[in-house]
């Protein structure tokens, strides 16, 4: 019998605000335990949340970007559940009134097609702190600094068919939410993580079988094996005659494969009710003309401009669409600048990235901004020096604040034009290697990259190379 | 001193007759000499009230002179109160400081008032006759065998004893208008909203409001000017403009329209209790107000609603009391579902986790439409009954409480008699309505309660009724005996 997978994602990303959902406490990562949890987080008696207004215009500005409709009036509910992590015995989220309702996305697949993944809803929630296990012998440390800070929890429709598919709309996703500012897509940090709804059913048949829930995948490579994993677990105990549990499991990353952690009975029942501290969140026409008027054009339309205004073609388009950074970087490079824009987006895939990797900068911390990167390319495009030359140039750019022209000038880089010079210099080569010059005359052609460096070095690479290999063959045959 | 109100004591501290160091140095004196007996304050301030006060003679000597500057409070113990103990009546919250105070705190202090101590009162606000603090029951000043009512019953039973000129309340089901009536105070509920409620320990978060219990309306409305207000740290606090209270005290009534709801006077209303209403509503008609009957329909809906949406919200409030960070720990828990079991086990008293569980079982999978959210609905339909009354009439008006304040342990066995109590102060909260309760008579010795209820953020009509009614009556001005 064959089998057809599917997957739906609830996908948790951090939103980017400095201070928490429901008080001004920092959100910042890494400091000492328990210092970023103010009266409350730490859920003492008597304290009350208010809504930090950030994260509303956050998650209107994720609504927008997935075609998805705003709940003007939305609410915010208990979920009441016991753990020494979660300080006040409930986490305040959203359950019948979720702020993001239905969307969707079209997602780009590894073949090359395209799919569209219905989103069912986004809704704001508080996060708990952190139970740290293995710090003290035989008993639980508990951090909150985490306690409190905001998190949109995305679920998708259970439309995705393949590990491959899932990781695709993951990844769009995780690049979107980034792109418009919302969350910093960190996943070591835990900012973007994944649980997964996996089933598996005949193919051809209608009903969705029974599923699993795989939690807190915190990497791409981990949603995907957890899911290959799964789904090979679930055809095997069907196919021996069993029935699939509906349970929540965990991924167990060393030994790459899931594990149950409990049934559907076991689970909590967590009594959600309206939050009365918090009356319905309203969000009026104006606010959402506010934040769609603050949008960045949106990756699909950008990289859409990027193929018609600049003719690149799809696969340079994606790389300057890589991220937001990057895309403005290029842009900025074009603004009023006259090279072709390929020339521009192959030295940021190429020379630049190559040099941002090697000192481990993001694109907008670059040393070489986009105004001096566009002059160098500007005196590229218009023969003052060659691509090779440039290079060069490029280097001592990055260790100095010089402007590509002062280095041209300073170190006498201006290619050499001059036919009567670059003849002169070929007699020279000329001269000096009578023998090869008779091999290549004697039919050894690929003797001509011998004269043409040898030239290009008497010339300190400065030579044109395209006058310089025509006047070479030209000297060459009519010896 | 102590027989003056709270408004007369501030002109004397105005006129400079009398000084803060006096007044508070009087109270703390009579605390020290009637408290024993009573049990009304579960801790004193002395060194914080002396020092209070010295400040407070200190700001009127530099200038200033507000009325509530140097007069003395005592806060009931579900405010927290930074530098003391805020303990809500509860083994749970025994040793709790917390590090901050409560925005009515913070407000009454920076008015200048001078806090005294901490009022007794039941376990987490929850009772009607503070017999389920943690640290004991309270007496009313009135017969000491008898209950001064709950859950601000410490605060009732002190100001009743003349040992402080005013305390704040909270009311989540009556908690301020039911120990007023019984202790023969004034005491006023807030539309919801009207007080912020940041600091103050949460019963039922929709449905709790913090008041003042003193004397007259006079003094109440003084009192209630300071505490309230929007504060941002309270969502659910209004925006409202806050009016002058005292400003039209004075007015005749000429004209007010009182609606008198049928269902208040039925069967479970003591006769002693109905001819002391009765009597005070022609009082008003002398003084020109036009009585009118209204229907409330739904008045037998409003305890089954309140005991369930109540418990719900309360289940919920207090899941945070888990042993993990504060509060009471069981000693040497074996692990971590012992360490629950056993720190809310001992911490809680019974009435407490009569209501955790009720609201916990109202909140269930299965059940939650059928209690909780029915409830809710049935709340809709009482605070339209309201909006019908408050069509035709300015105010609705009736008795406070069934009968007058209740033997010690006679109701301990039987909690539905005991929330029979709340028949007809729970429909405030369920609608957010103001109410205040004032003295209109005795029986057999005991103070009767006539409540009015107003339309949202109208309490200044509701104390300038009251007001026109104790310049007309003496109900107010009469004091237990044996608090000399």
């Amino acid at each position: 019998m064959s089998w057809e997978t599917v997957i739906g994602l609830e996908i948790h990303a951090q939103l980017a605000t400095r201070s928490k959902i429901f008080s001004g406490a920092s959100t910042e990562f890494g400091a000492e335990p328990n210092t970023q949890a103010c009266a409350v987080d730490l859920g003492l008696p008597g304290v009350l949340p208010v809504v930090n207004a950030g994260v509303v215009s956050m998650a209107v500005r994720f609504a927008l970007a997935t075609d998805s409709s705003v709940t003007q009036r939305s609410q915010f509910a208990r979920k009441n559940y016991f753990y020494p992590d979660l300080p006040k015995g409930y986490q305040i989220s959203q359950m019948a009134l979720p702020i993001v309702g239905e969307g969707s996305v079209t997602v780009g697949l590894p073949d090359g097609t395209e799919k569209n993944i219905n989103i069912t809803r986004a809704h704001l929630e508080e996060d708990a702190g952190k139970s740290i296990h293995d710090l003290f012998d035989g008993n639980t440390a508990i951090d909150l600094n985490r306690a409190g800070t905001p998190l949109l929890e995305i679920v998708s429709e259970p439309d995705m068919r393949s590990a491959a598919e899932a990781v695709a709309y993951a990844r769009y996703i995780h690049a979107l939410v980034r792109y418009i500012d919302i969350c910093d897509g960190n996943m070591q940090e835990g900012s973007f993580r994944c649980d997964a709804n996996v089933s598996v059913r005949p193919s051809g048949q209608s009903e969705f079988g029974t599923r699993a829930e795989v939690k807190n995948l915190n990497s791409f490579r981990f949603l995907e094996r957890a899911i290959l994993f799964e789904v090979e677990r679930q055809i095997d105990v069907l196919e021996s005659g069993q029935e699939v549990v509906q349970e929540t499991r965990l991924y167990d990353s060393d030994k790459d494969e899931t594990r149950s952690m409990r049934s559907k009975e076991e689970a909590n029942d967590y009594r959600y009710f309206p939050d009365p501290d918090l009356p319905p969140l309203v969000v009026e026409d104006a606010f959402i003309a506010d934040v769609r008027s603050a949008m960045p054009e949106l990756p699909k339309v950008r990289r859409a401009r990027f193929v018609e205004q600049f003719q690149l073609t799809p696969a340079d388009a994606d790389a300057m669409m890589s991220d937001r950074d990057t895309a403005d970087y290029f842009e900025a490079m074009l603004d009023g600048q006259k090279f072709t824009p390929k020339l521009a987006a192959n030295w940021i895939s190429g020379e630049l990235s190559g040099r941002l990797n090697k000192e481990n900068l993001a694109i907008q911390d670059s040393t070489v901004q986009p105004d001096r990167l566009a002059m160098l390319l500007a005196r590229v495009e218009d023969g003052t020096i060659s691509g090779k030359i440039a290079k060069q140039i490029f280097d001592d750019m990055w260790s100095s604040d010089a402007s590509a022209d002062d280095i041209i000038d300073k170190k006498g880089l201006k290619q050499i034009t001059d036919t009567s010079a670059i003849e002169a210099m070929i007699d020279e080569v000329i001269a000096a290697n009578p023998s090869q010059v008779a091999e290549y005359q004697g039919g050894k052609e690929k003797l001509l990259s011998f004269f043409v460096g040898a030239v290009m070095k008497a010339s300190k690479g400065k030579a044109n190379p395209g006058q310089l290999n025509q006047i070479l063959k030209d000297k060459l045959q009519s010896q | 001193m102590y027989e003056k109100t709270l408004a007369e004591q501030s002109r004397l501290l105005a006129s400079g007759d009398c000084s803060s160091s006096e007044l508070t140095a009087h109270y703390l004196d009579r605390i020290a000499r009637l408290d024993s007996d009573l049990n009304s304050l579960v801790s004193v301030s002395t060194e914080g009230a002396a020092a209070a006060a010295k400040l407070a003679d200190a700001r009127r000597s530099g200038g200033e002179n507000s009325p509530l500057l140097g007069v003395p409070i005592v806060h009931k113990d579900i405010f927290c109160v930074d530098g003391g103990k805020t303990t809500c009546g509860s083994r749970m919250l025994e040793e709790f400081h917390a590090p901050y105070s409560a925005t009515v705190v913070s407000k009454l202090s920076d008015a200048g008032m001078v806090t005294l101590g901490k009022a007794n009162m039941d376990e987490f606000a929850m009772g009607s006759s503070n017999e389920n603090s943690y640290f004991g029951g309270v007496k009313n000043p009135w017969q000491r065998d008898c209950v001064p009512g709950g859950s601000s019953g410490g605060s009732a039973a002190l100001v009743a004893a003349r040992l402080a000129p005013v305390a704040t309340g909270t009311d989540t089901g009556g908690s301020i208008r039911q120990p007023a009536a019984f202790c023969g105070l004034t005491g006023i509920k807030p539309t919801y909203g009207r007080v912020s409620r940041y600091g103050m320990i949460a019963f039922a978060s929709s449905l709790d409001q913090a008041g003042p219990l003193a004397a007259t309306a006079e003094d109440c409305a003084m009192v209630l000017q300071a505490m309230s207000g929007f504060d941002e740290r309270d969502s659910t606090s209004s925006a409202n403009e806050v009016p002058d209270f005292t400003a039209n005290l004075n007015d005749s009534i000429a004209g007010l329209k009182i609606g008198v709801p049928e269902e208040y006077f039925s069967d479970g209303l003591d006769a002693g209790v109905a001819t002391a209403v009765r009597a005070a509503l022609s009082e008003y008609e002398k003084l020109g107000a036009k009585l009118m009957t209204v229907k409330l329909p739904n008045q037998n809906l409003c305890i089954p609603a309140y005991y369930v949406v109540a418990p719900a919200e309360a289940s919920s409030n207090l899941s945070r009391f888990d042993g993990v960070r504060f509060g009471y720990r069981c000693e040497s828990p074996v692990d971590l579902e012992d360490l629950y079991t056993r720190s809310r086990g001992e911490g809680f008293g019974a009435e407490v986790k009569r209501r955790i569980m009720i609201g916990t079982y109202a909140l269930s999978a299965g059940y939650y439409d059928a209690y909780y959210l029915k409830a809710q609905q049935v709340r809709r339909l009482i605070s339209d009954d309201f909006d019908k009354a408050f069509s035709e009439v300015d105010v609705v008006a009736g008795p406070t409480t069934p009968t007058p304040a209740f033997q010690t342990g006679a109701k301990t066995d039987d909690p539905v008699a005991m929330y029979l109590n709340d028949l007809y102060t729970v429909s405030a909260n369920l609608c957010g309505l103001p109410a205040i309760s004032m003295p209109c008579g005795e029986v057999n010795g005991l103070p009767v309660g006539l409540q009015l209820t107003g339309q949202h953020f109208d309490e200044a009509r509701l104390l300038h009724a009251a007001h026109s009614y104790q310049l007309a009556t003496d109900w107010h001005q009469r004091m237990p005996s044996g608090i000399e």
